[in-house]
């Protein structure tokens, strides 16, 4: 009962990092339409700034960093790159991010060369007793961040102005346009956001808690899984990306421990078809209709 | 397709434009046997290491043909074409491996039956994804294909006594056809030069990307083609046209992953060993469904020739470079943070990605045809 107890406190960690990570998809999808294929080269950028800035500013400070430089990466990405082919279809900007993806993952991956640093100082190995059962530290904060962070932007997203222009234009790009929203405005606003997320999350992700391994092409793979989280959740729901990531934590921990950890990383993806083939948009995607 | 007839009794169907034969196609049909001349004679001059980087270009052009017809064609983004041509690549060593092996499971078969086994497999299991592909649709198609290249990596490493684990691997049987060996054994020469196992295989490669390349320029121009772009471009419409569309989507699954299996036959031939990958980053890692999707993408999503190029591009980059350098001296590095050849071509072809989205997304094929147009005075070049 306590290592299952422990597991889902784990997977509820885990999942709570997903759901960051998943959010800043949907966000950007819900704004732009496009899948962003490169959230997991922000999420190693973040990281690397982290790791760069270390020495220097101390950990603290170096986190700031990170996580405003994964922002404005991503922020750059939408205003030099997709902003400039508003013509193209989401679809070839989908295959655009992929292009932008191996750029950044590639160069920082040679940067990091064979050092593989853990970038979660502040909560990382330092394990919790709770009434005999041992707790990650890194899940338990990662859990109280991503609620923090998650209630912030659904407050937002409820009730500020950016909130409603983001869901004007998620609703209908044109009338939003002719009721005066600025649509460049939401659009890199929302890149950004979703950056700043990915920068949040790999501070828990690139830790020995979360994944035993430090910084590497290995995180790129864990960011991956924050596809299925959204999916599962369907790609246009902001609270279905929080489940999602839920789902996908849980079903992490929960298939590392009870089958193997090779199988974990599959078991996710395979949950994913399970929900896909029963609900092709996700659990709480809107049903997509064509007009013949 | 053979299911439906076309012999409707509807007197006003009008009849086929006869196939334009003008002094173009004359010229494309000369340059396209020229380069096929061209490679027939090349085993005669180039050294071995540069055939060998040859037949990696031709195991992508086999692999970019499927994805271009699945993706460029039909519509259907995969991101599982490393999954196939790891099944292709398991297929062909387990039907050739030798019987009687207590740790590895063979079935002995001719090494010809095993290729055709191979590629019948990895299209039942493009058929068995046909389910899922049905109800999917753009990039959520393309994420749950996904899910394939993960089960792929799982199945490799667990299914020890099929891939030979990522330890050790497991050597493929080398190919033979009719008691032909592609190898270094026997005696052969053409004006002089040896024919040995690299050259031979060369050719076998060449008559393999001939047979997809004319099978794939078929499909494209015929009826099916047809189909495949009608579900591309509206779905409901094609299916008030009368088409399938579930049956059309399973059918181009099972094509281009009976492609990809054979590019994955082709793969193990080249590297001469099957081995797992240990993560996702590998042989038949993601990685590598994104270097095919490059190859279609740099060549233009849906024209055949097109994948070639970029296969010739994305594939043969890094070979090259890696020739190169060690002439020259550019990116020798192995160390740490080394620019090594596979590094800059992964910058190549993901600058070259960005470039084709923002500036022309026809890619390769349609600057080709611009060219095409510039020639032909007072045409319509489209």
């Amino acid at each position: 009962m306590d290592t299952f107890v422990q597991l889902v406190v784990n997977g509820l960690g885990k999942g709570a990092v997903f759901a960051l990570l998943a959010l800043g998809f949907v966000i950007i999808f819900k704004a732009t339409e496009v899948v962003n294929f490169a959230h997991g080269s922000l999420v190693l950028f973040g990281g690397y700034l982290v790791v760069v800035t270390r020495e220097t500013l101390g950990w603290a400070g170096a986190a700031v960093v990170g996580v405003l430089s994964a922002g404005l990466l991503a922020l750059l990405v939408e205003r030099l790159l997709l902003s400039r082919s508003r013509l193209a279809s989401p679809f070839s900007l989908a295959l655009l991010t992929i292009g932008v993806d191996v750029i950044i993952t590639e160069e920082i991956v040679r940067r990091l060369g064979v050092s593989l640093p853990f970038i979660g100082d502040a909560w990382d190995a330092q394990p919790l007793q709770v009434g005999g059962v041992t707790m990650f530290r890194t899940h338990l904060v990662a859990i109280v961040v991503a609620t923090v962070l998650i209630t912030l932007f659904f407050l937002a997203f409820r009730y500020s102005n950016w909130g409603i222009a983001m869901r004007a234009q998620a609703e209908n790009k044109e009338a939003a346009a002719l009721s005066g929203v600025r649509s460049w405005v939401v659009t890199s606003s929302a890149w950004l956001v979703a950056g700043l997320l990915a920068g949040v999350a790999v501070l828990f992700i690139a830790t020995q808690d979360f994944s035993g391994a430090g910084l590497s092409r290995g995180t790129h793979s864990i960011a991956l899984a924050a596809f299925p989280a959204a999916i599962i959740g369907g790609l246009d729901s902001t609270a279905g990306a929080v489940v999602g990531g839920l789902v996908v934590g849980l079903v992490d921990a929960l298939s590392t421990e009870y089958v193997s950890f090779a199988f974990a990383k599959s078991a996710v993806f395979l949950v994913m078809l399970v929900v896909l083939v029963v609900r092709p948009s996700g659990l709480f995607g809107t049903k997509e209709t064509t007009r013949v | 397709m053979s299911d439906r007839t076309d012999t409707l009794d509807v007197p006003v169907a009008a009849p086929s434009p006869k196939p334009r034969r003008d002094l173009g196609w004359w010229i494309r049909l000369a340059l396209w046997l020229a380069l096929f001349v061209v490679l027939l004679a090349l085993p005669l001059y180039l050294e071995a290491q540069w055939l060998k980087a040859g037949q990696y270009m031709m195991v992508g052009a086999v692999g970019a043909m499927g994805l271009t017809l699945l993706t460029g064609q039909a519509g259907q983004l995969s991101l599982a074409h490393a999954f196939f041509l790891l099944a292709g690549a398991t297929s062909y060593t387990v039907l050739s491996g030798p019987t009687g092996d207590p740790e590895l499971v063979g079935f002995g078969l001719d090494p010809l039956l095993a290729l055709v086994g191979a590629v019948a497999v990895t299209a039942v299991l493009g058929l068995a994804f046909a389910p899922v592909a049905a109800r999917l649709r753009g990039i959520y198609l393309g994420v749950a294909s996904l899910a394939l290249v993960f089960l792929g990596l799982y199945l490799g490493q667990s299914a020890e006594s099929l891939t030979g684990g990522t330890s050790t691997g497991r050597p493929p049987a080398s190919f033979e056809l009719f008691g032909f060996p592609f190898s270094n054994e026997g005696e052969l020469e053409i004006l002089g030069v040896p024919i040995r196992e690299t050259e031979r295989v060369w050719y076998l490669f060449l008559a393999l990307v001939v047979v997809a390349f004319l099978l794939a320029r078929g499909a494209v121009g015929g009826r099916i083609g047809r189909a495949w772009r009608a579900v591309r471009d509206n779905e409901s419409a094609a299916a008030a046209m009368g088409i399938s569309v579930p049956g059309v989507k399973a059918g181009v699954f099972a094509v281009s992953s009976a492609y990809a299996g054979l590019a994955g036959v082709m793969t193990v031939l080249w590297f001469d060993i099957l081995k797992p990958d240990e993560s996702e980053f590998g042989t038949y890692g993601i990685n590598v469904s994104i270097a095919y999707l490059a190859m279609i993408i740099i060549g233009g999503l849906g024209s055949v020739s097109g994948a070639l190029v970029g296969a010739v591009l994305v594939n043969g980059l890094p070979q090259v470079l890696a020739l190169y350098s060690t002439d020259l001296g550019w990116f020798t590095g192995t160390g740490e943070n080394a620019f090594t050849p596979i590094l800059i071509s992964s910058f190549v072809y993901g600058a070259a990605i960005v470039l084709v989205v923002l500036f022309e997304p026809g890619g390769l094929a349609a600057i080709g045809r611009r060219i095409a147009g510039l020639t032909r005075r007072g045409k319509d070049p489209t």
